[in-house]
This record gives structure tokens, sequence and C-alpha cells, in this order.
């Protein structure tokens, strides 16, 4: 019997590693096909091998797989090692990272085919891939925080791909500096279990912290701190309130990259510490409800931007936000189970919503202002349809995956106590969802075409774009499924799954109610989230296809607030003259113009300065002239006599005295 | 006997002059053997000092110096040779190229 894979896990992420190094040293003047066939091979094979890991994984009985291979950090009591961990949630995060990761390589053969820096791309893209199985692998949060940091630098490298383009360049490092101010707090949080627990391991860190109580330490105690600092970072990584600012401008990297990092997986990193970190964030409630309220708003609030957008990426980016921040609502009512659930179904209809977008802007020649589309059903068949069911999905339709997902999420947070506002501003914001998703889809696909038609030389795209269209257009429609038993009084096989690591977290606000009476609650709530859909579609329906005129009065005459949503609430200005100009001015002003101008190099070239000055006066003893020589040797021998025969002279002349 | 400090004064007098003229002159030769007049000096004061103590370190002493002054001679002539050579001049006052 060959070795298991779970005996050498790491050849997971490695793999795609090695891909990375190879095309990144080597493929800089070698064929697309090879550059393909290594890319596609490293992540493919990784995507197998982590099949087969999940595989030996229930074949063991669904035990926690915990593998020390070699020790990278001790210091003192302090141990970080590589070490690569496999649980129930683990499962889910590598299919997805993988499988997702696979469509979207394939995808991009097509999709990159006439760029330059192809095995750039690819090598970038594999390196990202490394970094996140790290993340979702790692048994402790220093090897976390490892792939965190890498998964950043992997997104600010493709953001900035066209590196040549000003706003690309940008919006890469304002990923990368919006992303630093979370990875701080992120650290910060780090230190304080450490130093609170001892060990960063996530085993013995969750046993020792689990017979804490929250009361042990207080409203704002320990478990709090911890947690927010914890979810600060996941603020930074996951887009949240009030550090979102850089996913939408993340929109300048390649579609095949949005996909992939900005909405399917890397985003979801935040998601995914908070669901691993559950036991802490159970401790605190305070942590808790901010969790809860920081996501609720950030959905809310980005829904509301992406109701007036025109870029067809800027929509679904703002969108990803708002899904985001539906997550982090799961997580923060005690669901974490929906949260990652919704992770899962998002990752699936959220990659095949950007690689529809790509393969219409692909189709349309670059072209990604909605106003200049329309008409493109007829054109881009498969591309429509496909569209169509991820925006089914998004929009909450039954039996779509994203109907469950955002099912289970809202019925949590109408079950906690005080969670009403919360399940309020959700629901609104499915509609809210419902709306510009199909806003989206009628623009782009119907109505009158609003291009140049001999400008515009309208094509569908390769296969190699449309087959994994299709495989995530199947996975959206059917992802769901996993839970949707207990639609009909069963049991959530998805829930029952991560049952071993979440435990009892989501009966928490079912206990309260019978069985029936839950089930009877749920089947309420799911027809209110349908009609909330409904009256969205309806909407869009109504004011983009029967009314084409309508939605520009409508603009006009709620003037004020059309030109604050279009201007994302002026959140970027703002962060600008709050944040950035002064620091930008203390920056020139004092930092450069006083202290390294004046103190620092004043002080390097005043040492110069006087050195020069010092030779030019000790200089003129070497005359060159060997006579003047001759004289200072006999000074100097008289001098160091006078010295040396002082006391004998002054006694000698006190005595003639 | 001689008192010993009639060989001092007369040490005494040899390098002062020596040194003198070491300054003053401007052939090398000349400021060569002025040189050799210090050491001289010197000598005569350690053979001086050597009588008085009675004490034989002070002529080994002679001995050194003047085998370190034959070895200096030799190396010095080669050099005034050279000069001698390039500048068909013995003046000390048109060495002066080392300068910045």
């Amino acid at each position: 019997m060959p070795t298991p894979i779970l005996d050498i896990l790491w050849i997971v992420p490695a793999l795609p590693l090695l891909g990375a190094a190879i095309n990144g040293l080597f493929g800089k003047n070698w064929p697309n096909k090879i550059v393909n066939t290594v890319a596609l091979s490293a992540t493919g094979l990784s995507f197998v091998a982590a099949l087969e890991a999940v595989r030996e994984f229930f074949e063991q009985g669904q035990k926690l797989v915990h593998k020390e291979f070699f020790d990278w950090i001790v210091a003192g009591s302090f141990r970080a090692g590589f070490d690569l961990q496999m649980d129930q949630l683990t499962v889910i995060m590598v299919l997805v990272v993988t499988g997702v990761g696979f469509l979207i390589h394939i995808y991009s053969t097509g999709y990159m085919s006439h760029e330059g820096g192809y095995y750039r791309f690819f090598s970038y893209l594999n390196l990202f891939m490394f970094f996140m199985l790290i993340l979702v692998l790692a048994a402790n949060y220093v090897l976390l925080f490892v792939g965190w940091e890498g998964v950043g630098l992997a997104s600010y490298l493709l953001i900035g791909f066209y590196f040549l383009k000003k706003s690309a360049s940008d919006a890469g490092k304002k990923a990368f500096i919006v992303n630093r101010i979370g990875d701080f707090g992120f650290m910060l949080g780090m230190f304080l279990l450490f130093k609170t627990f001892g060990t960063l391991d996530f085993t013995q860190l969750f046993a020792k912290a689990e017979p804490w109580s929250h009361e042990s330490w207080g409203v704002f105690g320990t478990f709090t701190v911890a947690c927010l600092l914890l979810f600060m970072g996941a603020c930074g990584k996951s887009a949240q309130l009030p550090l979102y600012v850089w996913l939408p401008d993340a929109m300048e990297g390649p579609t095949p990259v949005s996909a992939l990092i900005h909405a399917a997986t890397m985003v979801t990193a935040g998601v995914y510490v908070v669901a691993r970190s559950h036991i802490l964030f159970s401790h605190s409630e305070t942590a808790m409800v901010v969790v809860a309220i920081v996501g609720c708003a950030t959905a809310f609030f980005a829904a509301t931007i992406g109701l007036v957008q025109t870029d067809i990426k800027k929509v679904l980016a703002y969108s990803t936000v708002s899904q985001l921040g539906y997550m982090f609502l799961g997580c923060g009512v005690g669901a974490f189970g929906a949260g990652i659930f919704h992770l899962m179904t998002h990752a699936f209809f959220k990659a095949l919503l950007f690689l529809a977008a790509g393969s219409v802007i692909h189709a349309m020649g670059g072209e990604q202002d909605m106003l200049h589309m329309g008409g493109l059903s007829k054109k881009i068949k498969v591309t429509y349809w496909t569209m169509l069911i991820a925006t089914l999905a998004i929009a909450g339709f039954p039996p779509l995956a994203g109907f469950f997902s955002k099912d289970a999420i809202l019925g949590a947070a109408f079950q906690i106590p005080g969670g009403h506002p919360l399940y309020a501003i959700g629901l609104l914001t499915a509609l809210l969802t419902s709306f510009y998703m199909f806003r989206l889809i009628f623009l782009t696909f119907h109505g009158k075409q609003r291009y140049d038609e001999h400008h515009v030389h309208v094509h569908e795209s390769p296969w190699t774009m449309l087959g994994p269209l299709v495989v995530l257009a199947i996975l959206s429609v059917i992802g769901g499924w996993l839970a949707a038993p207990s639609f009909w009084g069963g049991e959530d096989h998805f829930a029952a799954f991560l049952a071993p690591i979440f435990g009892g977290a989501h009966a928490e606000g079912e206990a309260a109610l019978s069985e029936a009476a839950a089930h009877q609650l749920e089947l309420v709530l799911a027809g209110v989230a349908v009609f909330a859909a409904l009256i969205g579609l309806a909407t869009a329906f109504w004011l983009y296809l029967r009314q084409p005129g309508k939605p520009a009065e409508i603009a006009k005459s709620l003037k004020p607030i059309y030109t604050t949503l279009y201007n994302k609430y002026c959140v970027d200005e703002a962060y600008g003259a709050a944040i950035v100009k002064p620091l930008l001015s203390l920056s020139t002003n004092v930092l450069w113009k006083i202290i390294d101008v004046e103190a620092i190099d004043g002080t390097v070239n005043g040492i110069a300065h006087g050195a020069t000055a010092t030779g030019d006066v000790t200089r003129r003893t070497q005359s060159g002239n060997t006579r003047s020589y001759a004289v200072w040797v006999v000074v100097g021998a008289l001098t160091i006599l006078i010295i040396v025969f002082w006391p004998a002279i002054r006694a000698w002349a006190g005595g003639a005295q | 006997m001689v008192p010993t400090h009639y060989y001092l004064v007369l040490s005494a007098v040899l390098f002062g002059l020596g040194a003198v003229a070491f300054v003053f002159k401007r052939n090398i030769i000349t400021i060569f053997m002025s040189i050799e007049l210090m050491l001289n000096a010197v000598n005569l004061a350690f053979v001086a000092f050597s009588q008085a103590f009675g004490k034989v370190e002070g002529q080994v002493f002679v001995l050194f110096v003047i085998v370190v002054a034959a070895a200096e001679a030799a190396v010095g002539l080669g050099i005034i040779i050279l000069i001698q050579r390039n500048r068909q001049s013995l003046n000390i006052e048109k060495v002066n190229l080392l300068k910045l």
C-alpha cells in the first residue's frame, strides 16, 4: 500500500509552490502550452492529492489529523512548527480552494492567452494557491499567519499585474497597505493569546481556553480584546467596514484573479479565521456582537453602493463585500456552520459570476461599462445561462445554493435574542442583492444593444473558458442541497458534518423552540426571504426592461442620494482627507524636510565637512620640503625632552632663585 | 682621570652641532654626515656613562649603534646615488615631489 497522503500532507501545498517556482524561474521564454501544462498539473495534482487526503480522512473516521513536519521557531517554551492539520473545517476549505482554484486555472488559460507576461501570471496564481493552502491547513496561528501574509503578497502581485497602468499598481499598493492595518491587529491578537495561554497551537490553545467562562474576564477581558484584534485582521483581509476600501479597487487585476482571490478564496480567509477561533469568540459576547454588527452593516452598506455602479466588475466587487458581511453576520450570531456554508456556496456562485463577467468582457473586447452593453443574451448563450444561474443563486431563489446558505444565516440571526434588527437589515440586503444582480443581468444581456456593432465583434468565449463556467453553474445549483433536507424537517448534512468542530454553537437559539415550531418558523422565514428576492427581481425587471427611462428619472429626483451612492459615500475621499493627507504632509514636511534632510543628512554631511576642513588645515604640514620635516623631527624631540624633564627643570629653576 | 661631565658636555656640543647642521644644510651628503655626527655624540655619552657606572651595557649599546649606523650608511648612500642620477643635483630643496 502506498504512503497515505495524510502522512505527507505537505504535498498538497508543495505542488503549487513547485509549479510557481518552475514557471517563475524558467517560464519566460516557454510557449504558452508548456506554461499551461506546468501550472495546470501543479494545481490539478494538488486537487487530486487533496481529494485523496479527504477520502483517507473519512476512512479513518473523521478524527482530527495533526502532523508535525519540522520545527520552525523554537524559543524557550514557545514552539511554532510547520504543522498541518485536517479536520472537517479544513476539508471544506481545502476542497473549495483547490477545486475552484483548478477551475479558474483552466479558465485563465483561455482568458489570458492574448496577454503578455503569461508565465508570470500563472506563477503568481500558483504561488497564491500555495499560500492559501498553507493558510487553511496550518495547525497554529503562526503558520496560518505565513499563509495570511503570503496570499496578501500574491494578491498584491496580481492586482498590479498590469503594472504599467498607474491605477493598477496603485490599487495593488492600496490593497497591501489597508491589509497591513488589519494584520497589525492580527499580530497583536496573536501576542496576547501567546502571553495568556503560552501556546499558539490550535489544539492546545483551544483546550486551554475552553474551561474559562466569559464572565471570568469581564466584558472587556482578554477574550474580548484578543477576539477583536483577530477580527481586525479579518476585517482587513475580508474587506469589512471600515477596511473594505481596497477590494473594489482590486478589480484592476485580471478577471480570473478577481474570481479566485477577490471573491472565492482569499477574502474568505477572515471568515475562516473567525470560524477557526470560534471557541475564543464564543467566550466573548462583546466580540460576537461586534462581529455580527460589522458584518450586517457591511452587508447593507456595500449592497447600497452596488445598486448604482455601472462597471460590471465593480457591481460584483461590492456584492462580494456584501456577501462577506453575511458570512460574518452568520459567525457573529453563533451560526459558524452557516457562515462557512455561505462561504462555500458563495465561492461557487461568485467565482461563476466573475468568470462569466470575464467572458462578457472578453466578448465585448474589453468593455466593462454595462451602459455600453445590452442585448447580449442571444449572442453569448452559454455565458448568459450560466450567469443567470449564478444570479438566481446569489439572489436566494430555491433550490439554488445561495438560498439555503443565506436562509441559514438569516434564520440564525432571527432566533438569537435581540437579533431582529440584524434579521431585518439582512432581509433588506437580500432584497437589494436581488435587485442589483438582476439589474446587472438586464443591463448586460437584455434590452436594446447600446454598443456600436461595427466596432465590437461580439463572440462567445472558447471552451476552456466555458467549461469551468458550466461546472461552477452545476455546483451553484447543487451546492446547497447538503443542507436541503433540513428544509423538509430532516437533518442538515452540512451542519452535522461540521458539528464535531462547532459543537452545539448552532443550537443555542433553536433550543428555545420545540422542533416543530422551529421548523415552521424556518419555513416562514424562507418564504419571506424568497418574497424579498422576488420584489428585487420585479423592481429590476420593471425599471430596466419595462421603463428603461425610469432609472434616470429616479436618479434625477433623488439626486443627493444617487450621487452619494454613486460616489460610494465618498469613503475613499474621507480616508484621503482624514488619514492619507495628514500622513503625507507629516511625511513631507516633518519627516522628509526636517528629520531626513536636516537632521540625518545634516549629521552625515557635517561629519564629512568636518573631516575635509580638518584635512585642509593639517595637509599644510605636508609641504614636501624635506628640511621642514627635519625641523619637525627636531622640534618634536625637543618637546618630548622638555616634557620628560619638566619636573627637573622646575626644580632647577626654583633652586636658582 | 677625566671627569664624566667633560665627556657629556663634549657629547652635547657634538649633538647640537649635528642637529643644527641637519636642519640648515642643503647638501644631502652633509646632512647625512651630520646624522652620523649625532649618532657618534650619543655613542660618546653611552661610553662615558658606562665608564662612570662601571657597567658594560653602555658599550654593548654602542656596538649596536655602530652596526645600525653601518647599515644605514649603506642604504642612505644608495639612495643618495639614485637621487644624484635622477636629478643631477644633491640639493635637498629639489627633492620635494612627495607632496600634494
